[in-house]
């Protein structure tokens, strides 16, 4: 048996090189997909069918003279696009990717994971906040408010596999899952719906069309990222797709059923499903238009926060008469 | 700001002539300007907003910074210069700045123009039309779903589609944006041989990827929320504002000058005007979706009857009758796509009097703008963009 530190090691660095590296090419892969849906061929020059186009995206924005605008709050104008990126990859610890590919299985996962995601919020604001800007400003406090409302909705959607599953960790729903069958499809109902909750929810606190009111370019430029050039828009750039990313992946587990698959469980099916639901939410991304802020938080508040709790009820009861048993 | 001014139009609209001072003597407002560099200003455009939170408070205006003195060129450069010149100035309708343009002049030098040339030009301001509202179909589904989402897809299958509607403009005049095409006494380049089926192919296109369209907007609970009830123009105020075109008949006021003031041949064809009563964001869009498909039947309509004939009258007008302008003064305005387009010339100006004296625009674009201060209060800075992308304003026709 190896020694737990080195092995947490080797599975931090196998499993960031492994994410970046899939959230660049999945840069590359919404783009085309975009391309495609307007009619367009999206990047060409670059490899074939432009595959280098996210090194080539990495080097121009290494190149660009990172400013900083003289009115702006120094260091912590520094500090936000790095922190997004640590709490958006911190939360790759829990995902269980296959049976043995986890870096740390935590019995409290999803808690883990809930608490990461609504540290996102504080970067964000920090970045929105520094940047000096008004426009950022009205960005920044646009993705605070979407980001602590919809963490509700968020946890109550995740709660639903919790207690169908009766643990907290992303291995052992999964697992459950694998005996059950996968929540989204068993028990009828409360699984379905929660993961119809969970998607836009996430969405939103990844602040993705429809749901990008934060950085909406076409009423605040860029949001909280207008005054960053260079490297400093590359994390926060970077964050957003990680952020969307490890959602797909979290999606995959809590609903369904991780690297569970018809045959041959394993990594592959794990892959498979997060880019599946990768490519749904572009494909969401690049048809709707967005919110606005207002009716945004009337989603939230009105409709998703109360249907949540009879989720969770409803849920509850099942587990109550049936015993847990299907 | 004076404060002694009041607004000239009556209540239920928000007060365009507001003291900061004595609304928020905390002055805890910010101040925001919303271009004249920004996304979504459609130009050159600046928003001062005082917002109080997200909520606009006031609205202040500024237009100018593409000011490039046509007005004043105008007075240089003699009549047959003019038409190339004023296809920049509503640079997405290109064709009723020339029309509007020579339509003037002919009316100050008493030219009549041939049957042809007339039937020409109602063919080619309807197709002009549905080329500028798809573009401004386009650029408000970009306001509202921003350049990075799904209002990008539809922007771009929007040019897509006005693209069709540019090769026939490139094939009958050999421009695809400044056509010059429009000559004083008729048209300069007659149509092409083979050109009719490309129109009617083209046309079935667009009429089909309309239907789709309509869909994406009007079957889009989003797009609904973000649309209706939002920036209500009432036919009051764009009465007492000068607010013409759609905008004036999504407020529910029937009034087209295709069909009230008929120029071109359109009194020898039944125009049907498109008209909403709620005022709003959503209004404009039905009303603008409407006149394309109304255009597009307009131009199957017209296409077969194109009299034979000559395209020009009997000379070429090369130097205008001087003695004869130089008293006259004539005004001329076309149903642009965005509202009364019109042109008022004095004659008899520089150039022994082939130039005009004085030629005064009235551009549909600057009077709907100025219906923004009384509109915007209340609302929030995404509905400002949301309205401002639905008034399809030109900035290259707004300040000319």
């Amino acid at each position: 048996m190896m020694n737990p530190w080195l092995r947490a090691l080797v599975y931090a660095l196998l499993i960031c090189t492994v994410i970046l590296t899939l959230t660049a090419w999945s840069i590359w892969f919404e783009r085309k997909f975009a391309g495609r849906m307007q009619s367009r061929l999206g990047p060409t020059f670059y490899g074939p069918a432009g595959l280098a186009q996210p090194i080539m995206d990495a080097l121009k924005l290494l190149q660009k003279e990172w400013l900083i605008p003289e009115t702006a709050d120094r260091w912590l104008f520094i500090l936000a696009p790095p922190l997004t990126v640590i709490l958006a990859l911190g939360s790759a610890a829990v995902i269980p990717f296959s049976a043995t590919v986890v870096a740390a299985d935590l019995d409290i996962g999803v808690l883990y994971l809930l608490a990461l995601g609504s540290l996102m919020v504080i970067p964000v604001w920090v970045a929105g906040w520094s940047s000096n800007n008004k426009y950022a400003m009205l960005g920044a406090m646009r993705a605070v408010a979407q980001g602590v409302s919809y963490e509700i909705p968020l946890v109550l959607a995740s709660l639903v596999p919790v207690i169908l599953a009766g643990s907290m960790s992303l291995s052992d729903i999964v697992r459950y899952q694998m005996e059950h069958g996968w929540f989204v499809a068993w028990p009828p109902g409360p699984g379905l719906i929660a993961f119809l909750f969970f998607l836009p929810a996430s969405l939103a606190e990844a602040n993705r069309i429809p749901f990008d009111i934060p950085e909406a370019e076409s009423e605040l430029i860029a949001g909280v990222t207008t005054e960053y050039t260079g490297m400093g828009f590359g994390f926060l750039y970077l964050a957003e797709y990680l952020h969307t990313l490890i959602v797909s992946a979290v999606a995959s587990a809590l609903f369904f059923g991780g690297w569970d698959g018809p045959f041959r469980p394993g990594l592959h099916w794990m892959v498979l499903k997060t880019l599946l639901l990768f490519a749904g939410i572009f494909w969401v991304r690049w048809s709707l238009v967005r919110f606005r802020s207002d009716q945004l938080m009337k989603l939230c508040w009105r409709y998703m926060v109360p249907a949540g709790l009879v989720l969770v009820m409803s849920a509850g009861l099942w587990v109550f008469f049936r015993g847990g048993q299907p | 700001m004076a404060m002694t001014q009041t607004s000239p139009v009556t209540a239920g609209w928000a007060d365009p002539y507001l003291d900061i001072e004595a609304y928020d003597p905390e002055a805890d407002l910010m101040v925001l300007n919303l271009g004249p560099q920004h996304p979504s200003t459609h130009g050159v455009f600046r928003l001062k907003l005082y917002l109080d939170g997200e909520i606009i408070v006031k609205v202040v205006p500024f237009a100018g910074y593409l000011h490039r003195g046509v007005e004043k060129l105008c007075e240089k450069l003699t009549m047959v210069q003019l038409p190339p010149i004023f296809d920049k100035n509503d640079y997405v309708s290109p064709m009723m700045n020339e029309q509007s343009l020579v339509m003037s002049f002919e009316a100050l030098l008493g030219i009549e123009v041939p049957r042809r040339a007339r039937y020409l030009r109602t063919i080619l301001a309807e197709l002009q039309r549905i080329a500028s509202h798809l573009l401004w179909l386009g650029a408000f589904a970009m306001d509202l779903g921003g350049a990075l989402g799904g209002g990008s897809t539809l922007f771009l299958y929007c040019f897509r589609e006005r693209e069709l509607i540019l090769d026939l403009f490139e094939e009958l005049t050999g421009g695809r944006f400044h056509y010059n095409t429009h000559l004083i006494g008729g048209n300069r380049h007659d149509v092409p041989v083979g050109w009719d089926p490309k129109v009617y192919a083209a046309l079935d296109v667009i009429e089909a990827r309309l239907v789709e369209y309509e869909d994406f907007l009007t079957r889009n609970q989003i797009y609904i929320d973000r649309t209706r009830g939002v920036g209500v123009v009432d036919a009051e105020l764009a009465m007492n504002l000068g607010i013409t075109g759609p905008v004036l008949r999504a407020a529910g006021v029937d009034h087209d000058l295709r069909r009230d003031a008929p120029y071109h041949c359109y009194d020898e064809i039944d125009v049907r005007v498109v008209t909403a009563t709620a005022g709003d964001c959503e209004a404009r869009g039905t009303v603008r979706l409407g006149e394309m498909r109304e255009s597009i039947r307009l131009v199957r309509e017209l296409l077969p009857g194109l009299p034979t004939g000559p395209l020009g009258a009997r000379k070429p007008i090369k130097t205008p009758l001087a003695e004869k302008a130089s008293k006259g003064h004539a005004y001329a305005c076309v149903e642009s796509p965005r509202g009364e387009l019109g042109v008022y010339t004095i004659g008899g100006g520089d150039n022994k009097g082939a130039s005009p004296y004085r030629l005064k625009i009235r551009s549909p674009s600057l009077h709907v703008l100025s219906c923004l201060p009384y509109v915007l209060p209340g609302q929030s800075v995404s509905d400002a963009v949301a309205v401002l992308g639905s008034l399809d304003p030109i900035m290259g026709e707004v300040d000319r």
